[in-house]
């Protein structure tokens, strides 16, 4: 039933996990910093491929999950005006505010656009001119570049009801916050490959020589992911603490300078609020004062209901990597896929859907 | 997220489908035929054996590459009496047209359902028409019902699924789904891309002819393959394991899902079919299958196992294990 | 984050390019990577080709793996 090419593909990852094995010798717990990992963790099955002393556990990015309950509620918010059109990436739909979703808010009839790229949102903003436009900037570095360069364009192109609802946010310091927390063991970390793409190696040195913690940035497919694995497996065995990366073809040192300038040209560092986190500083983008006429909080008054958190919810510390999702006592219970208490259940990327979809990586066949 | 109102969700034949048929219709209508809850209902009256169906088709748009809602309302009723080990004899087909639509668009789509149905070798015998004002039905919507003689010596179900017998997959997936979603999206497919729509009573017969013991069948669309399989193996206590690196699925379907971040596993398909078989006979039915049209790509994908029940789990292309679970919710577009 | 996808560039006319994976094509803005040029492999994400995909690097990571674990791809 399996071709060659799968049978190589099982023989060199078996080698990887072989030498994981032989490197590790005590527990030693890495953490992966980005959904996109977590989903592909699960969906590859490597977990069960790797020898019980390493564990790996998922940190806080999930851009969607991190997002707090204030700007689902401004989005919200924002959507009941007939002369507004809102337009997210999928990811966002689910995401519970205090009150609503965005789902809920289109299923009732608020208009509510999913687009693959933030620049459909001009199309829509150009075809519907007594409209307001609004598109949720939610994304790591990876994505953030893509939301400055459409306000470029929507500058070249004069368009005038365009507007921006940012909640981007930036990696390197929250993992700062994280370590300086201090209540977070880790013993290494898997460094998203495409933020990386666009930060280059420098911002994450600190880790390396601040904290003495090796870091690998790492691809997604699933050898990329043993490959890095297996490169902090060496670098722990060797007490060595580096920046290393395994992501060569995409990654290159000095990231992506353009997307970087068009990010410093059109938003400024800001405070954020990180779901489960609290406020970081300097880790999210704000809109800056060059460009604040894109600005939706800026130009758009609005009233935004009293934001709540849900009680119970531990996705704070789901996403500081304290608990497992099976610990908190809401998972699988209440807190399920179709309705999810917190956003660590929505996002198809978010720790506790991985789980409760993936299963805990165990399977008992 | 609320209680009270239908999301659209509700109708992705997932897990909220599910809960819906469950808690509001089973319970309203309650009887034993009904709670076979199987692709069509099994009537018996007076010794001969019936099997009976319904479906509506809303799809958007109503024309893509490879077929349309015409097309797809022949063959999805036509396959779904075919599942259940059936021979399609007539089929019902009511409109409710909006108000404005195009008479020649109308034409086209009758015609795919006459050319459908003759290919099927049904008749469509009777029908209704409604109009409704501007506005309310989306250009068309297409119900069909239809009802088949159940063949001799088959009985397809559930409870005959048992653990060591293989699993095999008619051909490649996705391709419908991907067909429709295409062009929402922005993205141009190759003229190889089409939706994979396809009448495969044909096909059934004569697998049924030479095996009419296979123990179950059914066509994965709503929900993909991973959902139908996650079905089965709930209603039938077994577990299920397959392998990923043996799932036929085409280059250009697996990069639309790369970019867009869909898993092909749960897209619709409606042209092919999942066959459950005694191990003995798989050769034969794969030999079957890979000689007509609609089975060329037919591949053995997994088998049955006894434990865990209730779960499929898939063997991933490094070896690793993962829970395959029902569809929950609509899949949407993804950046992360 | 994030999902992104190598793809080779078919066609640039200033800054939107049409790149092609597995039989697909898509429009693709370069705003991010101007320098980009036909017949180069890119990372596309959003809409948006974000870096340059470099073969050469490529081979070398599969060598390595090759190296290590004695089986290729």
């Amino acid at each position: 039933m399996v071709n060659d090419q799968a049978e190589n593909l099982r023989k060199t990852a078996r080698v990887l996990a072989a030498e994981i094995d032989r490197l590790i010798t005590r527990p030693v717990r890495l953490m992966e910093v980005c959904g996109t990992h977590t989903v592909a963790i699960f969906k590859s099955g490597i977990r069960q491929l790797l020898p019980p002393q390493v564990e790996l556990l998922s940190g806080p990015g999930c851009p969607v999950c991190v997002t707090a309950n204030d700007y689902l509620d401004s989005a919200i918010a924002y959507s009941r005006s007939e002369d507004v059109i809102i337009t997210t990436f999928g990811d966002m739909l689910r995401v519970p505010g205090s009150s609503s979703s965005l789902g809920a808010r289109k299923a009732v009839g608020a208009d509510i656009r999913i687009v693959y790229s933030p620049l459909e949102s001009l199309d829509i903003a150009a075809a519907n001119p007594a409209k307001k436009v609004i598109f949720l900037a939610v994304g790591f570095e990876t994505t953030a570049p893509t939301a400055a360069a459409t306000v470029l364009a929507a500058e070249q192109a004069g368009l005038d009801n365009f507007y921006v609802l940012s909640a981007h946010k930036l990696v390197p310091p929250a993992l700062r916050a994280l370590l300086t927390a201090g209540d977070v063991q880790v013993d290494g970390f898997l460094l998203p490959g495409h933020v990386s793409a666009i930060i280059g190696e420098e911002p994450y040195r600190f880790l390396a020589e601040e904290y003495h913690l090796p870091a690998v940035i790492a691809g997604f497919g699933p050898l990329d992911i043993l490959q890095a694995v297996y490169m902090l497996a060496e670098q722990i065995n060797a007490g060595k603490a580096v920046v290393e990366n395994q992501y060569g073809r995409v990654v290159k040192q000095a990231g992506n300078p353009t997307a970087r300038q068009i990010l410093t040209k059109v938003y400024k560092e800001c405070d954020a609020t990180w779901r489960g986190l609290g406020v970081i500083a300097d880790s999210g983008l704000t809109i800056n004062d060059n460009y604040r006429r894109y600005d939706a909080l800026a130009n758009l008054p609005v009233e935004v209901e009293e934001t709540r958190e849900q009680p119970g919810c531990r996705c704070g510390e789901v996403l500081r990597g304290k608990i497992k999702p099976a610990e908190c006592p809401l998972f699988g219970t209440v807190c399920v896929p179709e309705e999810p208490l917190g956003s660590c259940m929505v996002s198809v990327e978010g720790t506790c859907a991985a789980w409760y979809k993936y299963g805990a990586g165990r399977w008992q066949g | 997220m609320k209680d009270d109102l239908i999301l659209l969700a509700h109708g992705s034949g997932g897990k909220l489908t599910h809960d819906l048929i469950d808690k509001i219709m089973v319970p309203a209508f309650a009887n034993d035929i009904l709670a076979d809850l199987g692709d069509g209902a099994r009537i018996d009256i007076q010794g001969t054996k019936l099997a009976f169906t319904t479906d509506s088709y809303v799809v958007k748009p109503l024309f893509f590459a490879g077929g349309d809602i015409g097309k797809l309302a022949v063959c999805g009723t036509v396959n779904d009496l075919a599942m259940t080990g059936a021979l399609p004899r007539y089929l019902s087909a009511g409109f409710i047209i909006e108000e404005g639509f195009p008479i020649a668009d109308l034409s086209r789509i009758v015609q795919s359902m006459r050319a459908a149905a003759k290919e099927a070798g049904v008749l469509i015998v009777t029908g209704d028409t409604k109009v409704v004002e501007k506005g309310a039905a989306d250009g068309i919507y297409i119900n069909t019902a239809g009802v088949g003689e159940i063949l001799p010596g088959v009985h397809i179900s559930p409870q005959k699924v048992c653990p060591g017998q293989d699993i095999i997959l008619s051909g490649s997936i996705g391709e419908h789904a991907i067909a429709i979603m295409a062009d929402r999206h922005g993205l141009t497919l190759p003229q190889t891309v089409l939706s994979d729509c396809a009448p495969l009573n044909g096909l059934v017969r004569e697998i049924l002819a030479v095996v009419p013991s296979v123990a179950m069948l059914r066509d994965p669309t709503r929900g993909g393959v991973a959902t139908t399989l996650s079905e089965i193996a709930a209603q039938a206590g077994v577990g299920i394991v397959v392998e990923e690196a043996a799932i036929p699925i085409r280059p250009e379907v697996s990069a639309v899902c790369n970019i867009l971040g869909f898993d092909p596993l749960y897209l619709a398909n409606e042209g092919k079919l999942l066959a459950f078989v005694d191990a003995g006979d798989s050769a034969k039915v794969l030999a079957i299958m890979q000689a007509h049209c609609y089975g060329k790509d037919a591949r053995i994908i997994g088998q049955v196992t006894a434990t865990p029940a209730g779960r499929v789990g898939l063997r991933t292309m490094i070896g690793g294990v993962r829970l395959l679970e029902m569809l929950t919710g609509d899949q949407l577009p993804r950046i992360c | 984050m994030c999902l992104a996808v190598p793809a080779k560039i078919i066609e640039k006319i200033d800054l939107l390019a049409t790149i092609e994976i597995g039989g697909i094509t898509r429009k693709v803005s370069l705003m991010l990577l101007p320098e980009a040029a036909v017949g180069d492999f890119v990372l596309v994400h959003a809409g948006f080709a974000i870096q340059v995909v470099d073969e050469a690097e490529a081979e070398r990571t599969a060598e390595l793996l090759k190296e290590l674990t004695g089986f290729g791809e």
